[in-house]
């Protein structure tokens, strides 16, 4: 009978969508043993109403000092809450609050964790599958349990309803953290707001330099769009930061969303991938990005891209 | 605050600090030769592994991040910053690392691309020897677990934060901006001694020449010969991934942008 523990997350007052899929994943694989989902904060109450309908149990860990997420005061409560109770799997988004604490929390334990998964099967022991190389490649992993997985978002969507029980487990940290919450940071407000606009031209490393910048400005503007980047353009300084698409900048549904010598990291996926029409162009004929655009060319965007503004541009003067 | 003041602030908060070397932070940086994920990738024949021969290795992404910011501490308020480095042949990126102004390195001549076990050869390798801060970078770039930082964290008993986004040394205190998801940020404070991984743009890397490269050459690497630890994960199998390809608009260049107008122009776009 497999016990399997979800840690669900929330920020804002928000429950974190990530912390029901989580609970899909292991009610898909459970068999006959159960879900937990895990719930740390201040006041929880809500926030474990809504997962038990997700849930066979789930644990309330609540304290005046669990207001904001800390990675010591989480894995404090966690690890007194799983020395009584025996997990076989402890499930975790693949966030920034689960990815910083879960490794941790794995070597306290003494238990493997495999990050960012994507995959899990339990039919003849514990196998996971994830991505290498950016997304190029895949890997099968045996991993012993115990242990510690921690999920990509938007894979584990398929949920089953069910009515679990609510459990406070009258747990406290046993000793204050070193590291302080200070203050959340807004998101940097920008001239143009990307994740409004119809068109985006997106570029990517391939655009090679800031000097390159005008030729994606000049094409966005004859397609009525904006000018928006992937993390490596905007780590170099090419564009604001309020004009990155992923996970860790914006999230974006244009009508038509150009990616330019994008590669297609995961993270920038996220954050594009819902756009109506995706066409992508790229070198590399095993960039990521041609598994979710629509249309794909293998070509270099210094050639196609001038061909584009003049095409657009004798479109424009007829 | 005065170099001496800030030395006295350090051992009133922090005991454990080696403070007596003359000042300033000891800083271990860790820096991993990486495979570039834009070079040629292929399956070996056994299926599980990824063949070495069309690779291009060098100094990991975020790594770059994490040895330009133990650097620049350094330069600010003094200290030595010392590059670890696991793997037979990582000697390009630690040398790249000493170039930078890395004061020395340690090598861990042992091949491995399991987290734990890096972590774990890591640990033995620094836990004699005292220090203020250890920066790792947030992820590597072949492997992409994001694990090594903070299961370290998790071996030496040290606070710690990842994903750093900015990073102030305020007396024994550390003061960072985590990133989050939707652009949203967190302000953290630890203390020192302790562990920080560093997302990528955090700083803007120094540039390296080839001639600085072979200036560093009289700087230390030494060797810590250790064994490899047992790992709890299995490789089974590494494939492509199954996707749904995009339809390939092929053609020269303006054959291309032909078809692309014809698309925009379907969907009521121009």
């Amino acid at each position: 009978m497999m016990r399997i523990f979800c840690v669900a997350e929330h920020r804002f007052d928000q429950l974190n969508q990530i912390s029901l899929e989580i609970l899909n994943l292991a009610n898909k694989i459970k068999g006959k043993g159960t879900s937990e989902a895990v719930v740390i904060g201040k006041k929880v109450d809500a926030f474990a109403k809504e997962l038990a309908n997700y849930s066979d149990v789930v644990w309330k860990i609540e304290d005046e000092s669990l207001e904001n997420y800390n990675p010591e005061l989480y894995i404090d409560v966690l690890m007194q809450l799983l020395s009584k109770e025996k997990a076989d799997l402890i499930l975790i988004g693949n966030t920034a609050y689960g990815s910083e604490f879960a490794p941790y929390l794995a070597v306290k334990m003494g238990v493997p964790i495999v990050t960012d998964v994507v995959g899990v099967n339990v039919v003849d022991g514990l196998k996971v599958t994830r991505y290498i190389f950016q997304g190029k490649l895949m890997v099968d992993l045996a991993v012993k349990t115990p242990c510690i997985l921690t999920v990509r978002q938007g894979v584990f969507k398929e949920s089953v309803n069910l009515n679990g029980k609510i459990i406070d487990s009258k747990i406290k940290p046993s000793k204050a953290a070193v590291r302080k919450f200070r203050k959340f940071i807004e998101p940097e407000v920008g001239e143009v707001d990307i994740s409004k606009a119809d068109v985006i031209v997106a570029v990517g490393r391939g655009i090679e330099d800031g000097a390159n910048v005008p030729l994606a400005e000049e094409l966005a503007k004859l397609l009525g769009g904006v000018v928006a980047g992937s993390r490596p353009v905007i780590d170099s300084g090419w564009l604001p930061k309020d004009r990155q698409v992923g996970i860790s900048g914006k999230i974006v549904k244009p009508k038509l969303y150009l990616a330019l010598g994008i590669s297609g990291a995961f993270q920038h996926v996220m954050g594009m991938k819902d756009s109506e029409l995706i066409i992508a162009i790229n070198k590399d004929k095993s960039a990521p990005i041609f598994g979710v655009a629509h249309y794909g060319a293998i070509a270099d965007i210094f050639e196609i891209v001038p061909e584009l503004i003049d095409k657009l541009k004798k479109i424009k003067k007829s | 605050m005065q170099l001496k003041e800030y030395l006295l602030s350090l051992k009133k908060e922090s005991p454990n600090l080696k403070v007596d070397r003359g000042g300033g932070m000891k800083v271990f940086v860790l820096a991993k030769h990486a495979a570039d994920p834009e070079s040629e990738i292929k399956v070996s024949s056994d299926g599980k592994n990824v063949e070495t021969s069309g690779l291009i290795f060098d100094i990991n992404d975020w790594d770059r991040y994490a040895i330009e910011e133990g650097i620049r501490i350094k330069e600010k308020i003094g200290g030595e910053v010392v590059v670890v480095g696991v793997g037979k042949n990582c000697d390009d990126t630690l040398r790249k690392c000493l170039a930078m102004g890395a004061d020395r390195a340690i090598k861990i001549p042992v091949d491995t691309n399991d987290a734990y076990q890096i972590a774990e050869l890591i640990k033995k390798a620094i836990e004699k020897e005292k220090f203020d801060l250890i920066i790792a970078g947030y992820m590597s770039q072949d492997m992409n677990y994001s694990l090594v930082g903070a299961l370290l964290a998790g071996m030496l008993n040290l606070p710690f934060a990842t994903a750093v986004t900015s990073l102030k040394i305020d007396g024994g205190k550390v003061v960072a901006v985590r990133e989050l998801e939707g652009g949203y940020k967190e302000e953290v404070e630890l203390q020192i001694p302790c562990l920080i991984t560093v997302q990528s743009g955090i700083n803007e890397p120094r540039y390296v020449s080839v001639m600085g490269i072979k200036r560093a050459r009289t700087k230390e690497i030494r060797e810590v010969k250790l064994e490899l630890p047992p790992s709890a994960v299995n490789i089974l199998k590494i494939y492509p991934p199954p996707i749904k390809l995009a339809e390939i608009l092929t053609g020269d260049a303006s054959q291309i942008a032909a078809k692309i107008v014809e698309i925009v122009k379907s969907r009521g776009l121009i």
